[in-house]
């Protein structure tokens, strides 16, 4: 990853499309981002430009965060992530706004996307987004009390939920007279098995179609965002592997580049190829994970057997490199935990001949089977403006036909050294993301044997004891490094102060990192763009007009994972 | 039993004995899974790991099918009423295998939302350690949850003497 050096004196290029840009703070920050901050009044004003200008075109709402400063003139300051998929620019605008009256106008009209993430936003900071179409509260519970995410409330302060007080939706009891039936309110999970354990979904059905749906989540919110504010950056790559844990190593390697970035170093070379190749294994599990059970909700158990074996073999690669099966915290910020095993080259040839055969047999059993097809195909159907419009990205985003992927778009960990193909679909339905993710399992294997065949000797991790432990041998022997070892335990990586948002191309999709540092020894702030949150927001709107048992296969489609969706 | 000159002789035993014999042998699991544990649940009930070994493979959904629940993953505080309203509806006797850090003790998540351990307010028979347990710790629990039913000593057992 190449760190692009600060240059906040030359004028921002887009600076000149913005209504009133006199008035306005226009930079380009050191991440890459066009930099905007924008008075509220002014913030609606500012988004609407930046979507709709041609010049401008961010059609992506990456994330919109709220962030607490305490000791600041204005403590709270709200923050929009953007992005243009066709001119590749990224903006981030920021809003600052006084502790007495923390209101900003929402977003919601312009892009669909805002609706969660100012939900959010509300809930654990505590903003209000006026003319919000749904302002309650998102992660924690009904009988939450305060706004956990200001720097004023305690970490470990909880509140009891009674069973009287579980959410249930407004238009529940309301009177429907619009069909000519009679309809039912059917609740689906938390815990259902379609809804892998932590999704609920409220329906309201006309005979057997779904007239009006409504998700709740944050059933698996255990407090990510907090618990890495009380952590050193270090201590904060456990947490990242619990995230989407079904490729944990992906998510600890976008942390990793993250932080990397801000201390504007690079994990030597041998360890990004091991980073490379890990990562596509995890990529790998995910999809497997997704489609077997995405099959298994329609009915074809079979082929979860065919991929839970190659899953496992994968599994014996992570334990004889990092000792965990599935959370692997692998990663170190500068590096990876400690050298591959002896017969890493082996294990790895081993697998890249092993898992195609139980991908073809599954693609032999499903791709044409007629049940499948009429259960999937037409079924939950988005188109690409739409999926856009909710912030899809990944997978699910290039069955709608969006080739966007970020290791292509916006390569790291040296992706633009390999050849791959981004498979895209066009029907945007859920037998086009079983499609797009079965042939990115092929894609990934093309990866790792490109990888494999170039993976440079070296160390693992940087030499740099600012960040990274010295070796026990010398901790041993040198009092230097005693003293060094000594520091980075007792006090932590210092992170320079300023802010990055980096993102990685996770197994469904934009996997973004918003770190803030004050330059201490944890972080200030970390706010996570976890792709499933956006994508499952728009599941009760595509769900109207449809079956109920279709209400599943499109939910194991979409591959919602909670630990990355509620963190 | 055969005996030496061939011919065949009762085995006595307690009903009591009998009875829980065939229990530990036919658990009829209930995943409560939420998290990265019911990840690594799902791979012991795999081909590889096989659970069906331990006579405990048939997993039900329905509280009212199944006599052994493996909260396996973090509960919340959101979530808590559920897992009480499900262990509840669950028919007796029933065994409680909490899997993971997290359904323990809470795990590394001592947080604001975070349920610090399901033994608040269901009991719970066997722990289960590991961030997530290895499907041989799983099957270690259940094997020690069989022992427990064999020798009367469950967490139902107590409450009901």
């Amino acid at each position: 990853m190449t760190v692009s050096k600060p240059d906040t004196l030359a004028p921002n290029p887009l600076a000149k499309f913005l209504p009133g840009h006199e008035e306005l703070s226009v930079t380009t920050a050191t991440d890459g981002f066009t930099e905007i901050t924008a008075d509220r009044s002014r913030v609606i004003q500012v988004l609407r430009a930046l979507r709709d200008r041609p010049e401008l075109d961010c059609n992506l709402l990456l994330d919109v965060c709220g962030v607490d400063y305490p000791k600041n003139e204005h403590r709270f300051e709200v923050v929009y992530h953007l992005t243009s998929l066709e001119k590749g620019h990224r903006v981030r605008v920021r809003v600052p706004i006084d502790e007495d009256d923390p209101r900003v106008p929402t977003a919601c009209g312009i892009w669909k996307a805002a609706d969660w993430f100012e939900r959010e936003a509300w809930d654990l900071m505590g903003i209000r987004f006026d003319g919000h179409p749904n302002l309650r509260r998102i992660l924690t519970h009904e009988a939450f009390q305060g706004h956990a995410l200001r720097k004023d409330y305690d970490p470990e302060k909880r509140w009891v939920l009674t069973e009287a007080e579980t959410f249930v939706p407004d238009w529940v009891t309301e009177p429907d007279d619009e069909g000519e039936f009679e309809t039912q309110i059917i609740n689906i999970g938390p815990s259902h098995p379609a809804t892998h354990g932590t999704l609920r979904i409220v329906v309201r059905l006309d005979g057997e179609v779904i007239t009006k749906a409504e998700c709740e989540i944050g059933y698996l919110h255990r407090c990510f965002e907090k618990m890495s504010e009380t952590h050193g950056w270090g201590e904060v790559i456990p947490y990242t592997d619990r995230l989407n844990y079904c490729s944990s190593m992906i998510n600890g390697v976008g942390y990793a580049l993250a932080v990397e970035h801000m201390l504007g170093i690079e994990a030597p070379p041998r360890a990004q190829v091991v980073r490379v190749i890990l990562s596509e294994f995890s990529r790998i599990m995910d999809h497997a994970v997704c489609l077997g059970a995405a099959l298994v909700d329609v009915g074809a158990l079979t082929n979860f057997w065919y991929f839970f074996q190659p899953r496992e073999e994968i599994y014996t690669l992570l334990e004889s490199c990092a000792g965990g099966r599935l959370t692997v915290s692998y990663a170190r910020i500068g590096g990876l935990a400690q050298e591959v095993p002896a017969d890493f080259e082996e294990q790895v040839r081993y697998l890249l001949g092993y898992i195609p055969k139980f991908v073809n047999d599954v693609d032999k059993l499903v791709t044409t089977n007629r049940i499948f097809r009429g259960r999937t195909e037409g079924v939950g159907a988005l188109s690409a403006e739409e999926a856009l419009a909710w912030g899809w990205t990944g997978p699910c985003l290039r069955a709608c036909g969006v080739p966007y992927d970020l290791r292509r778009a916006r390569p790291y960990l040296g992706y633009e050294n390999y050849e791959f193909d981004v498979p895209v679909a066009s029907t945007g339905d859920s037998y086009a993301r079983y499609l797009v993710r079965l042939e990115e399992i092929r894609q990934s294997l093309r990866i790792i044997e490109q990888a494999i065949n170039h993976l440079p000797d070296g160390p693992v991790i940087t030499d740099n004891h600012h960040v990274a432990l010295p070796p026990k041998s010398k901790v041993y022997t040198e009092m230097e490094a005693l003293i060094w070892h000594f520091k980075l335990i007792y006090e932590g990586i210092k992170v320079p102060a300023g802010s990055a948002y980096l993102a990685t191309e996770g197994a469904n999709g934009e996997l973004g990192y918003y770190l803030i540092s004050d330059g201490g020894g944890k972080p200030y702030r970390i706010k996570v763009r976890p792709p499933c949150f956006a994508i499952f927001q728009a599941y009760p709107h595509m769900l109207e007009g449809h079956l109920v048992a279709d209400a599943i296969a499109i939910l194991s489609s979409l591959n919602i994972i909670a630990g990355e969706l509620d963190r | 039993m055969r005996q030496p000159d061939g011919s065949s002789a009762l085995l006595t035993t307690k009903l009591d004995a009998m009875l829980a014999w065939a229990r530990k042998n036919s658990l009829w699991p209930l995943p409560f899974g939420t998290a990265c544990c019911a990840i690594e649940f799902m791979s012991t009930v795999s081909s590889h790991y096989d659970l069906a070994r331990f006579g405990a493979e048939v997993v039900r959904f329905s509280p009212r099918q199944s006599d052994m629940m493996i909260v396996a993953g973090t509960i919340t505080d959101k979530m808590a009423p559920v897992v009480k309203r499900i262990y509840d509806q669950m028919a007796e006797p029933k065994y409680v295998v909490s899997m993971g850090a997290c359904a323990c003790t809470g795990g590394f998540y001592r947080a604001y939302h975070v349920v610090q351990g399901v033994d608040e307010f269901i009991p719970v028979d066997v722990y289960v350690p590991g961030c997530p347990p290895t499907p041989e710790a799983l099957i270690g629990g259940i094997l020690k949850l069989q022992q427990l039913i064999q020798s009367g000593e469950t967490q139902y057992d107590r409450l009901k003497a």
